[in-house]
């Protein structure tokens, strides 16, 4: 039926299916000459921004393909990364053998804390996000915990300048001076004023190779299958709960090791706030990219970082020179984040109803079913 | 072409479930590639039987059951449905189960994928190959061409009319390695008429290709055209088994819902006076799931018992639903001569309708709640009866007194075993449960009742108490009542007309007093083909 629509019911599609995007292009457009930022300036921040965050949200991908929603459990591989950062610290490990270690302690963590989120899903089928947004806060309790009042007591840390004078917990925040930015600065390259990070974008390309691949492999098409219908999957001798299992322990890796990118080029891990955006800031950035709660691509990503992070750095001076207050952006920043979650969690279950119509639609009268035979 | 070669043989099946015995010495031989055609009203124990061939928890679950299921000349008992597909039994259900956006291809190799090596596989598992995409469509089409019809292997589920779905359905039975024995759950019933003859011409090239089948169908002019042998069951018994060409329809009607009919019809029916039309129901359709009405039209006229039967998923149950607007509905109904506004239930209700539903456990009762609220409460919501208004109509409570007077009454009236009034509904036995639902419909003074499967699920007695209720009630205030149930015999004893509904549509209205095969033909979708002509394609 798709290929009898006008030239305009197709624009009109167009627009109504990719209404975020464009519509974040329009305000970023209108933002950024407000702003006054030189185009250099601003070039510079998205190349590092994308390097900064893009593998974070790519991270996002393999719950959506396996029909789970949107992951808010990556916090959980945030604070697994985090973990494994504050072990390099104390252990004085530098450049990238200190990265790879760090993620090396955080794969563990992540896989078990994985597991566990996993789980809770298979209980919650069709909560997902409302569940793992929750267990997200509960996890940060644990980590908490460990960091605390663990480390430096039962967990041996024992450099001073991250643990707390008391003799126990982590100080707020850890400086990773030894690691910083060595991902991006692993192959130098400068074009005119602009650094790009390369090695940051190798190892982000080898990620997408990888989503690529990995749609292609058996457990990629049972995760699609699951996604469309748990039940017909699950007759057909697919193990759902499992496959369920493995696309958030796979989620939650990607998370840490991202985690651990955005770390090493902010170069200062605050301890107990880092990761508590994490997840909203994603999530924000690959909706804003055009992907719903059901369907989400690579270039959804990209798109997303860029439109997101642009708003981020154009926002604020823009508030200033139009009325005078940078929180203005601040401000503008977390209102769009939770608002657009908001509006795609709403614009997801009304599309729902909508398909549903749709697929009844021959059920649904005399008129209606001799329409579909009329188009023959 | 059939062969002397018995692949499937169930010898003496008896099951209970609960001391309930569903089926009872049910045995039959299948040949390779032999069509048997499967027929029974719903609950003659159809579905049961291919439950136990399938090895099905529900069967293990309750106790399993007695005889032998003979396969290639050996005794299996299955575990599970997986052991019996390994064994060689593909099952087409009725409903599809397909991944709505996957290709024909995809869907047909759900979970048996071609698949290609790779060195991770040696460190993650097998579950990383990656898929054989050329190799698929390849499987994809010779199993398509084996049933000889044209479907795009790529194209989306979700975008393709219904029987290629069925085929999709059935190709991907067909991929299987050792597929000795397809069994095809109602497969017609979702198709147009041109549809099912293609179907039928594809199960017999499947036959030639010596696969066995099991055709279920009610409509009986397929099984007669496709079959080579017929098995008719009524409450779990063997009524006939016979090859195809020695029966006709009538007869096979006949077979099917011929019950033992107690012959003591001691109440000789006087001729009601019926008054005039007070429900009129114009091109209904009703989206209800499982119960789609695609087309139906009839009249009830004041003081009527209006029965409205067919066998199940066919639609009737969707009607007074529809009308209730309860599921998304449309078309046209007058009540009293005045037009109702569809899909909004208030309407209904004050236009003097009132509603049992069939499923009174889950929206008939507020389970946890006592009885006089129960029956009270429909009547509070939509008749403002039974309130005590303060501050000139602001506020309303409960006047729980006039509430208690109520339910005294109707215990009274309708015998309803209890302790009190305030005993909580979710303490009675199923009939009392089922009075509580007439008596809350009573109490709106209805002048138009529906009822929904009243019987459903309680015992005989209990069943008999029910229907002379509702004749009583009848009879003493002259409210027409329009009755839904899968019980034909039911039916026949308290109705005036009743309405057969089969697909969606009224296949016909017939007096109570029809001959059963009448009704019979009716429900096996015997419809006056002249008038059925869809244009199809």
């Amino acid at each position: 039926m798709s290929q009898n629509l006008t030239f305009t019911e197709k624009l009109k599609n167009f627009f109504i299916s990719n209404a975020v995007p464009i519509l974040f292009v329009v305000i970023t457009l209108l933002a950024v000459p407000v702003s006054g930022f030189s185009a250099n300036y601003l070039i510079q921040e998205m190349i590092t921004r994308i390097g900064r965050n893009s593998f974070l949200v790519l991270s996002l991908l393999l719950p959506i393909i396996a029909g789970m929603g949107l992951n808010f459990g990556m916090v959980l591989g945030a604070m697994a990364g985090q973990i494994g950062l504050i072990f390099i610290t104390d252990w004085s490990i530098v450049g990238i053998p200190g990265l790879v270690l760090a993620m090396l302690i955080s794969t563990p963590i992540s896989i078990l804390l994985g597991i566990l989120c996993g789980s809770v899903l298979n209980r919650a089928k069709g909560r997902e996000m409302a569940t793992s947004y929750i267990l997200g806060f509960f996890i940060n309790g644990v980590y908490q915990l460990v960091v605390l009042y663990f480390m430096g007591g039962i967990i041996p840390v024992k450099s001073p300048s991250l643990v707390l004078s008391r003799g126990y917990g982590i100080r707020n925040t850890v400086a990773l001076d030894g690691v910083r930015q060595v991902f991006d600065n692993m192959i130098p390259l400068k074009i005119g004023e602009i650094s790009i990070p390369l090695g940051t974008f190798f190892i982000i390309a080898l990620l997408c190779l990888f989503i690529l691949w990995f749609r292609k492999t058996k457990l990629g098409q049972d995760m699609r299958a699951i996604a469309q219908d748990m039940k017909v999957a699950q007759s057909a001798g697919i193990p759902v709960d499992r496959t369920r299992i493995i696309s958030i322990v796979i989620s939650t890796v990607l998370a840490g090791y991202g985690q651990i990118i955005f770390l090493q080029n902010m170069g200062t891990l605050s301890t107990y706030n880092s990761h508590d955006q994490t997840g909203v800031f994603s999530i924000a950035a690959i909706l804003i990219g055009g992907a719903t709660v059901s369907r989400a691509t690579i270039p959804n990503v990209f798109i997303g970082v860029i439109l997101f992070h642009m708003m981020f750095v154009v926002s604020p001076m823009a508030g200033k020179n139009l009325i005078g207050q940078a929180m203005l952006g601040e401000y503008f920043r977390q209102f769009i984040s939770y608002g657009i979650i908001a509006i795609a969690l709403v614009l997801h279950a009304w599309r729902r109803q909508k398909d549903k119509e749709m697929e009844r639609r021959s059920l649904r009268g005399v008129k209606a079913e001799k329409q579909p035979q009329a188009e023959k | 072409m059939v062969s002397e070669q018995v692949v499937l043989k169930m010898e003496n099946i008896t099951k209970d479930y609960y001391g309930n015995r569903v089926l009872e010495n049910v045995s039959f031989e299948l040949k390779k590639g032999e069509i048997l055609g499967l027929i029974g009203e719903n609950g003659a124990g159809k579905s049961t039987l291919m439950n136990i061939l399938f090895g099905m928890s529900v069967i293990s679950e309750t106790g399993g059951y007695q005889g032998k299921v003979i396969i290639d000349g050996k005794e299996v008992n299955f575990k599970n449905a997986f052991d019996a597909l390994d064994a060689g039994i593909g099952m087409v259900h009725q409903e599809f189960s397909l991944i709505p956006g996957f290709t024909t291809i995809e869907n047909i190799m759900l979970n048996r994928e071609s698949l290609k090596y790779n060195f991770l596989v040696e460190v993650f598992g097998s579950r990383l190959k990656t898929l054989d995409r050329t190799d698929m469509k390849d499987r994809a089409e010779k199993a398509i061409s084996a049933l000889g019809v044209k479907i795009d292997p790529n194209m989306l589920i979700a975008e393709m009319p219904v029987g290629h779905k069925q085929f999709t359905e059935i190709a991907r039975e067909l991929d299987r390695k050792n597929m000795k024995i397809l069994v095809l759950d109602e497969p017609t019933a979702v198709l147009t008429e041109s549809e099912a003859d293609i179907l039928i011409q594809s199960l017999k090239r499947l036959s030639d290709l010596g696969i066995a089948i099991i055709f279920i169908s009610h409509r009986l002019k397929e099984i007669i055209d496709v079959c080579d042998k017929i098995l008719v069951l009524r409450d779990g018994k063997t009524v006939r088994e016979s090859p195809a060409k020695e029966t006709s329809i009538r007869q096979i009607a006949q077979w099917m819902v011929g019950r033992n009919i107690e012959e003591k019809k001691d109440e000789v029916k006087n001729e009601k006076k019926l008054g005039d039309t007070v429900l009129k129901v114009e091109n209904l359709w009703v989206d209800m799931p499982g119960e789609t009405v695609r087309d139906v039209s009839f009249e009830v006229r004041e003081g009527e018992i209006f029965g409205i039967g067919g066998l199940a998923g066919q639609g009737k149950l969707g009607i007074p639903n529809g009308i209730m607007g309860l599921y998304e509905a449309g078309g046209r109904i007058e009540v009293f001569g005045k037009s109702l506004e569809m899909n909004v239930p208030v309407k209904a209700l004050k236009a003097g309708m009132a509603f049992v539903a069939e499923d009174r456990r889950g929206v008939g009762l507020l389970l946890e709640e006592p009885i006089d609220w129960n029956i009270s409460f429909t009547v509070m919501q939509a008749q403002n009866k039974y309130l005590k208004s303060f501050i000139g109509g602001l506020v309303k409570w409960r006047d729980d007194k006039k509430i208690s007077e109520l339910a005294k009454e109707y215990i009274k009236i309708l015998d309803i075993k209890c302790v009190d009034e305030k005993q909580p509904v979710q303490e009675l036995s199923g009939g009392n449960q089922q009075k509580i639902c007439l008596a809350k419909a009573f109490a709106v003074n209805p002048k138009i009742l529906f009822v929904s499967e009243p019987t459903r699920g309680i015992d005989i007695g209990a069943k008999k108490l029910v229907l002379d209720t509702l004749k009583q009630y009848n009879q003493k205030y002259g409210t027409t009542i329009i009755m839904t149930s899968s019980e034909l015999e039911e039916l026949r004893s308290i109705c005036d007309n009743i309405a057969i509904v089969d697909e969606g549509k009224v296949a016909g209205i017939l007096p109570a007093t029809a001959a059963t095969e009448d009704f019979g033909l009716l429900m096996a979708g015997k419809v006056d083909e002249s008038k059925e002509k869809v244009s199809a394609q």
